[in-house]
C-alpha cells in the first residue's frame, strides 16, 4: 500500500479498535473522516477485498439474513504491523513547488493576460471557502472544529503567497518576459 | 449569513481622496455597508485602510468625495456635530483595547453613555449587563491593569457596544492577542454586534479575522476593491 493513502490504512486502523461489518466502518469513517466527502460503499467493499486478498484482514463467515453486509472483517497481525508503521510515519510536507496558481500567474503574464486579476479572484474564492469553515467551526463540535482549522490555515498560507505574488507581480512579470 | 438585509446603506464613502502632504492616503476610495452587514477592509500595511476607516468614522475629512450616515452628507458637518454622531451612533473597538487606566471596567464600559450626558448610576447599570453577556461578570472593578489582553478587549467590545450604535469600527481588534483568545474575542465580538444589529467595520490584514465578516474588500493605492468570484476575462 501507499503510504500516502489514507483511506485503506483508516479502515485497517478501525478494525484494530473492534471487528466490523463494512456498513459499521462507513458509518465510523464518515462520522470521524469523511467531512462532505462520505466514503462510497462501493469503495469500502473494494478496500475490504483488497486488505483481504494482501492478508491484513480476514473476513468471517457469511451471516443469515438479508443484504450484503453479512461478513464481519477482523484485522490480522500483518494489518496490526502496517497500522503501527503508518501512523508513526510523518506525512511528507508537501514543498508545493509546482502550485497550480503558480502555473497560472506565470502563464497570465507570459500570454499579457492580467495575472493580477486572477490573483484577485483566486483571493475571493479562498475567502469564501474560509467564511463557510468559520461558520463550520463556530456551529460545529471539536472534531468539526478542528477539521475546519487545518483548512483555514492552509488557505490561509496560499493567501499569504497570494499576497506575496501580487506584490511582486512586476519583478515576475520582467523575468517571464525576458 | 452572507446576505446583507435589504435596504440602503448604512454607511457610505464616495471616491474619497485625502493626502498628507505630497503623500496621497486615498485616491478614489468608495465603500459602503448595508444595515447589520460585517465588511472586512484588508490590505497592505500602508495602503490607506486605517485612513479609509477614519474618513467613514468622521474623524478625517476627505479633501474631495462624500461620507454618507444614513443618506446624510456627514463629511460636510462641523467637528462638534460628527462628534456627536461619532458618540451617540457609531462604536469604536481598537487592536490595543484603549481602556482608561484609571477607571473600572464597568466604568470604561460606561464611559461613551457619561460622555452623552447619561447620569452615573443608570450608566453603570447599563454597562453591568455587558459583563455577563460577554463572559466577563466578576470583573467589574477590576482596572485595565488587572485583566488579561482577552479579557481587556471584550471590555472594549462591550464599550464599543454599549450605546447600541449603528455601525461598529473594529479596527485590527485581535492584533495584539494569540491566535486562541483571538478566535474567542471574534466570535464574541460577531455574536454580539449581530444580536444588537449593528454594521461592522472590520479592518483587518488577516484572512482568518476576515472570514468572519460577510463580505470584504481590499484597499489598494488608497482605492477600495470588492473581491468577486467572477470568472478571470
Amino acid at each position: 500500500m501507499h503510504p500516502g493513502m489514507s483511506v485503506p490504512f483508516a479502515l485497517l486502523g478501525l478494525l484494530e479498535r473492534e471487528p466490523s461489518h463494512g456498513y459499521d466502518l462507513k458509518r465510523d469513517y464518515d462520522e470521524f473522516f469523511g467531512r462532505g466527502k462520505p466514503l462510497p460503499y462501493g469503495q469500502v467493499y473494494a478496500t475490504l477485498s483488497r486488505l483481504a486478498r494482501d492478508g491484513r484482514v480476514v473476513p468471517g463467515d457469511v451471516e443469515p439474513g438479508a443484504g450484503p453486509d453479512r461478513k464481519r472483517y477482523t484485522i490480522t497481525a500483518a494489518g496490526k504491523t502496517d497500522v503501527e508503521a503508518w501512523l508513526t510515519t510523518p506525512v511528507e510536507p508537501e514543498p508545493h513547488l509546482q502550485t497550480v496558481l503558480f502555473v497560472k500567474v506565470v502563464l497570465a503574464l507570459m500570454l499579457g493576460r492580467s495575472a493580477e486579476q486572477y490573483l484577485d479572484t483566486q483571493r475571493a474564492a479562498h475567502l469564501q471557502r474560509m467564511r463557510e469553515l468559520t461558520d463550520v467551526k463556530r456551529s460545529g463540535g471539536t472534531v468539526d472544529g478542528l477539521l475546519a482549522d487545518h483548512g483555514l490555515f492552509h488557505l490561509e498560507a496560499d493567501l499569504r503567497w497570494i499576497d506575496l505574488t501580487a506584490a511582486r507581480l512586476g519583478e515576475l512579470a520582467q523575468m517571464v518576459a525576458s | 449569513m452572507t446576505a446583507a438585509p435589504d435596504g440602503g446603506p448604512v454607511i457610505e464613502g464616495r471616491t474619497l481622496h485625502l493626502s498628507f502632504g505630497e503623500t496621497p492616503a486615498l485616491q478614489g476610495a468608495s465603500v459602503s455597508v448595508a444595515a447589520g452587514e460585517i465588511l472586512a477592509v484588508m490590505g497592505p500595511s500602508g495602503s490607506g485602510k486605517s485612513t479609509l476607516l477614519h474618513c467613514l468614522a468622521g474623524k478625517l475629512r476627505p479633501q474631495r468625495g462624500e461620507v454618507l450616515y444614513q443618506g446624510r452628507r456627514v463629511d460636510t458637518l462641523g467637528e462638534g456635530e460628527r462628534t456627536a454622531l461619532r458618540r451617540d451612533r457609531l462604536g469604536f473597538v481598537f487592536q490595543f483595547g484603549q481602556l482608561v487606566p484609571e477607571l473600572t471596567a464597568a466604568e470604561n464600559v460606561a464611559l461613551p453613555l457619561l460622555l452623552g450626558g447619561m447620569r452615573r448610576a443608570p450608566a453603570l447599570r447599563e454597562a453591568h449587563g455587558w459583563f455577563e453577556r460577554l463572559g466577563l461578570a466578576g470583573l467589574e472593578s477590576r482596572r485595565s491593569g488587572e485583566l488579561s489582553g482577552g479579557q481587556a478587549q471584550r471590555v472594549a467590545i462591550a464599550r464599543g457596544l454599549v450605546t447600541h450604535p449603528n455601525v461598529l469600527f473594529a479596527d485590527e481588534p485581535t492584533g495584539s492577542l494569540d491566535s486562541l483568545t483571538g478566535e474567542r474575542v471574534m466570535d464574541l465580538l460577531v455574536t454580539a454586534s449581530r444580536q444588537e444589529g449593528a454594521a461592522m467595520i472590520l479592518v483587518t490584514h488577516e484572512p482568518r479575522v476576515a472570514a468572519y465578516a460577510d463580505r470584504e474588500v481590499v484597499v489598494r493605492d488608497g482605492k477600495a476593491a470588492a473581491l468577486t468570484l467572477g470568472r478571470v476575462s
